[in-house]
């Protein structure tokens, strides 16, 4: 295998100006929302409102300003699929469309998605939904065609700030400790990393530098796998059994007993 | 920047990275602020305050008056010990206006459409005994020209290095700004002193031998009546504060479109000619070459070159046709007769005078004052648009505002539209201008679709036509453009196939080349002759194109990572590949560097050298002295950077070449909720105003229109969304008109976050959606609470989504030096609908 690929997204300097929503539909094909004819979401600048099976790069816009204006920040993160190392989509897909690829990123194989929908449901992201024209299921593939022959992911390649950095997970990190670290150096106590260590999902291949808590951004704080319920609902089917089986032996004991 | 220059925004985000504090100013918190470490709001309009606030704290702060830095740049390297004439008065002595201020006359009966309000006679603006006008005895023509050139040599100004006598520029400038101060800057502008402060110690604590500061500005700084004047002040703070000429200094215009530098530089501008030589015009003593040399040249500096740039210039239009006995040809050059920009084109179309349009990548059926633009549009017999999309001024007469509601009838407008289908940027080869001066080159990736056609090829195609039908013709008026040199088809069997002409041989053209060996092009324009032996359009282009196998702007090659930037080998920069003009600032006057941290070119004891393009002398020792009677260059000292001033020196004060004063002064803008704070004179008294039908401005504090306005553009669309508006990848990100508000002024006009609401002025209404947001605020303006509104200028009745143009609500108001409009600062009302 590659060595495992992602995303930093330094949300520091990202301006929002959208490259990276614009460049993921060009090189993708993906088409606009209603033939790009919509209304005004009055949501800061945000328009597109979250990622779904045609959006699969977001920014999102959020406001903080004191009623006086002496305490303001306009927060701006591109969002993307996060390419889990422990990726609940995975868990889930009936027919295995969902795979891992050699660079340790999530692609759905659209012609292998039935459109079952398990997935939508099992990312705590949000991240994935249905793409109208395929009528399966559709996220960002980290571009993977463009990966395959060298090339950086669309978005990455149009971020003018580098907000948007793309490389071997383990320079990533290197790049987003030592950015940490300059923030905290100039004072930033708000400024952590999410989901760059492995105690979410495993880590997150496409993790983020953050300004504010994560709820903030739109993001849980402590994503959880579909297959947390496998223990709790293991032991529960279980223990309904053997309460059948016991329930069952004691019913039929007693028909036995009136038969006799 | 963030906003409408993303990409270039990189270099700020990456200098922000390395440590660079960024400020952003703006009455709007925008994508800029969010990155920046300080954002200082101010209203529209108040620029000149804010700047005029931060020279006055500079001249009165402790750093700037014990650094020797400072006093040693200001003394050697600007005109602040030069000494101004007697009969200048300045504001500060006649309450807010300059000495000379006189009625207006327009300069010839034809075209009284240049639309001052007032002018300016500028003889009592002059250095001390410098003498004005020319001098009596008849000077020869030539070639060659240099017994003209100095001819016009007159005894330099004399100066006082102490800066002591109440004469000199330094104390003109620092007595002009001294009303400026951190209270009246709050009480004009609205930024609280507290911000304003921070900003002015930021910096001045960057500034000096180790630090630079750099200013970065887009055009709607130049958009106010007093648009120039804001970017003088700017350089005459950058100068006091040494931040001219050297790495990480200076002013950068960021500008509209991928090449509106090449577009003045080989100017669609009206009153220039290749590289900002004057256009002949009738107003001015131009009636023969050598008139139009005298009005022209300066003899010292390097614009005494200029008969040599000029010669070269006729040479590349009229070509052999052109000789000593005919002037070059000068008397077939077109000759100009007042204003013909923009805004004033626009009126006497509205009068009837002007009887075609050709439009290209232009859209002003949305632009200023729209329905004005329009009515004018439809008084042409005919229209030519070429353009990539049917722009609203292509379908102005079917289903613009007036005809949706029945106030015009398409059948009424005799005006006969063509349309052109435009090429696309990847579907020709060609180059750019950016804002750095840079030439690059792109290149064709495929032939466009259809009938789509370039703007070379229409421009060529349209040419050859009319030469053909002026081929025939004796008409005197015509010879010129009989005589016109045109040999731009295409070698390539395929182009020329298309009608295509070849980009490279006007590239040529441009660069120059000996006329009598056309193969042998020039190296650089110190090559250029003023006897007609040199061919070159445009001289300070010069050097792009050496020989013919060296197009030096298809260069590709970055420096190594560590260098230190200059990036030599990649395009092409005018002039001579400098990229930082004036360079030889950066050096002390020994012709050191003023420190190593910021070293860029210096006196190596031979010769200038360093990391770029010394923009100087090559071999003038740093501390030499200028001949007293010698013209262009030999005038100038060793110690003189500015290589294109007269005086070799920049300008603190301007003494000649702006026609509403020597100084910037705050001035408001031409509608305004409250009376000028600083002056008794309200707006410039020289501003341009047209008084048409449609053109009404609101007095002064006038209550049916409260609060300012500014327009703007957002990143997702591009100026009039004549190429945003179609793309639905776009269309999806802004789908709306809408208008910035406060929550405060939203609560107060019981406005709803995106409600639908109409915002007016005296000439137009626009519907538009509320976007209710913090990032706007209320200004208190000596003492007066004023809301502040924003709209994004970008919608029209094309494209995939439509909606109210911004324009409606702007006026014809104009700048006098440039007449650049006013759209960034006007009043108007906001209603719920």
């Amino acid at each position: 295998m590659a060595e495992p690929m992602g995303f930093f997204t330094d949300t520091t300097v990202c301006i929002g100006c959208k490259a990276c929503e614009v460049a993921c539909k060009e090189w993708n094909q993906l088409p606009a929302r209603n033939g790009g004819i919509g209304t005004l979401s009055g949501n800061s600048y945000d328009n597109t409102g979250h990622l779904d099976g045609i959006h699969w790069r977001h920014v999102k816009f959020i406001e903080q300003f004191s009623p006086d204006r002496r305490d303001g920040r306009w927060l701006m993160m591109s969002d993307v699929c996060k390419h889990c190392v422990r990726a609940g989509c995975m868990e889930v897909c009936p027919t295995g469309a969902i795979i891992r690829t050699e660079f340790d990123t999530v692609v759905i194989q659209s012609d292998v998605c039935n459109g079952c929908r398990d997935c939508i449901a099992a990312c705590p992201f949000g991240v994935i939904d249905i793409n109208p024209v395929s009528g399966t299921a559709q996220k960002c593939t980290l571009c993977y065609d463009r990966m395959k022959v060298g090339l950086e992911p669309a978005c990455a390649k149009a971020c003018p700030t580098q907000s948007i950095n793309f490389g071997p997970i383990a320079d990533l990190k290197k790049l987003a400790q030592a950015r940490l670290g300059q923030l905290e150096q100039a004072g930033d106590k708000r400024a952590h990393l999410y989901g760059a260590d492995e105690t979410m999902l495993g880590g997150l291949n496409s993790f983020y530098l953050l300004v504010d808590e994560p709820e903030v951004y739109g993001l849980p704080p402590d994503p959880k796998l579909p297959s947390r319920n496998l223990k709790p609902s293991a032991l529960w089917s279980t223990l309904g059994a053997v309460a059948l089986a016991i329930l069952g032996v004691f019913s039929f004991r007693e028909r036995g007993a009136r038969d006799v | 920047m963030a906003e409408c220059h993303p990409v270039a925004f990189r270099w700020p985000m990456q200098a922000k990275l390395k440590g660079a504090k960024l400020i952003h100013v703006d009455p709007r918190f925008t994508r800029t602020s969010a990155v920046a470490d300080i954002h200082a709001p101010i209203r529209s309009g108040s620029d000149v305050a804010f700047l005029g606030g931060l020279v006055n704290h500079v001249l009165q702060s402790e750093r700037w008056n014990t650094d020797p830095f400072f006093k040693e740049f200001v003394v050697s390297y600007t005109n602040a010990a030069t000494m101004v004439g007697e009969a200048f008065k300045d504001t500060e002595d006649l309450d807010g206006v300059f000495s000379g201020l006189m009625q207006y006359t327009p300069g010839i009966k034809e075209w009284p459409l240049d639309g001052f309000v007032g002018q300016y006679d500028p003889r009592t603006w002059q250095y001390a005994t410098t003498k004005v006008g020319h001098v009596l005895t008849p000077p020869p023509s030539g070639p060659p020209f240099d017994p003209l050139v100095r001819s016009l040599l007159s005894a330099p100004p004399p100066r006082d290095e102490t800066l002591q006598d109440p004469r000199t520029v330094f104390q003109i400038v620092k007595r002009h700004f001294s009303r400026y101060t951190p209270e009246m800057v709050e009480h004009v502008t609205g930024c609280s002193k507290e911000t304003f402060l921070k900003v002015a110690d930021t910096i001045l604590a960057n500034s000096g031998r180790d630090r630079t500061t750099s200013f970065a500005y887009a055009v709607a700084w130049t958009q106010h009546t007093n648009g120039p004047q804001t970017i003088g002040c700017c350089a005459l703070l950058q100068l006091l504060l040494g931040n001219i000429g050297r790495p990480g200094a200076g002013i950068m215009a960021l500008r509209g479109h991928a090449s509106i530098q090449g577009s003045t530089d080989i100017p669609t501008l009206y009153h220039s000619i290749h590289g900002y030589m004057n256009h002949p015009s009738a107003l001015k003593k131009h009636d023969s070459l050598r008139a139009w040399l005298l009005a022209e040249t300066t003899p010292r500096g390097y614009w005494a070159n200029t008969p040599k740039f000029m010669v070269s210039y006729l040479k590349s239009m009229y070509g052999a046709a052109a000789t000593t006995d005919n002037d070059f040809g000068y008397d077939w050059h077109p000759k100009i007769i007042g204003d013909h920009s923009h805004l004033p084109m626009f009126v006497a179309m509205n009068e009837g005078r002007v009887k075609g349009l050709l439009c290209v990548g232009q859209n002003p059926a949305t632009s200023l004052n729209a329905s004005v633009e329009r009515k004018g549009l439809a008084k042409l017999e005919w229209l030519v648009v070429k353009d990539n999309w049917l722009t609203e001024t292509a379908t102005f007469w079917q289903n613009s505002p007036e005809i949706r509601e029945g106030q015009r009838r398409s059948q009424d407008i005799r005006t006969e539209v063509f349309f052109f289908p435009a090429a696309q940027v990847a579907e020709y080869e060609g180059s750019f201008t950016n804002t750095q001066r840079m030439l690059q080159w792109h290149f064709k990736a495929a032939d466009p679709p259809g009938d789509c056609r370039t703007d070379l090829w229409f421009t060529h195609q349209l040419a050859r036509r009319l030469k053909k039908l002026y081929a025939s013709s004796s008409l005197s008026r015509d010879q010129g453009f009989k005589a016109l040199v045109w040999e731009y088809d295409s070698d390539d069997a395929h182009e020329r196939g298309r009608g295509e002409p070849d980009a490279l041989k006007i590239l040529k053209d441009i660069n120059g080349y000996y006329t009598a060996e056309p193969d042998r092009h020039l190296a650089g324009f110190g090559d250029l002759k003023d006897d007609g032996s040199t061919t070159c359009a445009s001289w300070i282009y010069c050097g792009v194109f050496p020989a013919l196998d060296r197009n030096l702007s298809a260069r590709k090659q970055a420096d190594p990572p560590g260098a230190p930037g200059a990036q030599l080998e990649w395009g092409w920069a005018w002039p001579a590949n400098r990229r930082i003009l004036y360079n030889r600032a950066s050096a002390d006057p020994q012709g050191r560097p003023w420190s190593e941290r910021k070293k860029w070119v210096w006196w190596d004891g031979a010769k200038w050298t360093g990391h770029d393009v010394p923009d100087f002398a090559p071999t003038k020792a740093p501390l030499s002295k200028g001949v007293p009677d010698g013209i262009g260059l030999d005038a100038l000292s060793g110690s003189d950077p500015f290589i294109m001033k007269p005086d070799g020196v920049g300008w603190l004060y301007v003494p000649s070449g702006l026609v509403d004063g020597p100084l910037p002064a705050h001035y408001e803008p031409a509608e305004s909720p409250v009376a000028n704070p600083l002056y008794r004179q309200q707006s410039s008294p020289v501003l341009k105003y047209w008084k048409i039908e449609g053109n009404a401005l609101a007095p002064v504090g006038d209550q049916r229109f409260p609060h300012i306005a500014t327009t703007y553009r957002l990143t997702e669309h591009y100026l009039s969304g004549a190429m945003s508006r179609w793309n639905p990848w776009l269309t999806e990100l802004q789908p709306e008109p809408f208008v910035e508000i406060s929550p405060e002024l939203a609560l107060e006009k019981s406005i709803g976050n995106t409600d639908w609401v109409r915002v007016s002025t005296p000439r137009g209404s626009v519907r538009a959606k509320a976007l209710v947001t913090r990032r706007m605020r209320a200004f208190t303006i000596g003492g007066h609470t004023v809301h502040h509104i924003g709209l994004p200028f970008h919608w029209g009745y094309q494209g995939l989504i439509t909606g109210d143009a911004g324009n409606e609500l702007t006026a014809l108001v104009a700048e006098p030096n440039v007449s650049i409009h006013e759209a960034k600062a006007f009043v108007c009302n906001v209603e719920r609908l």
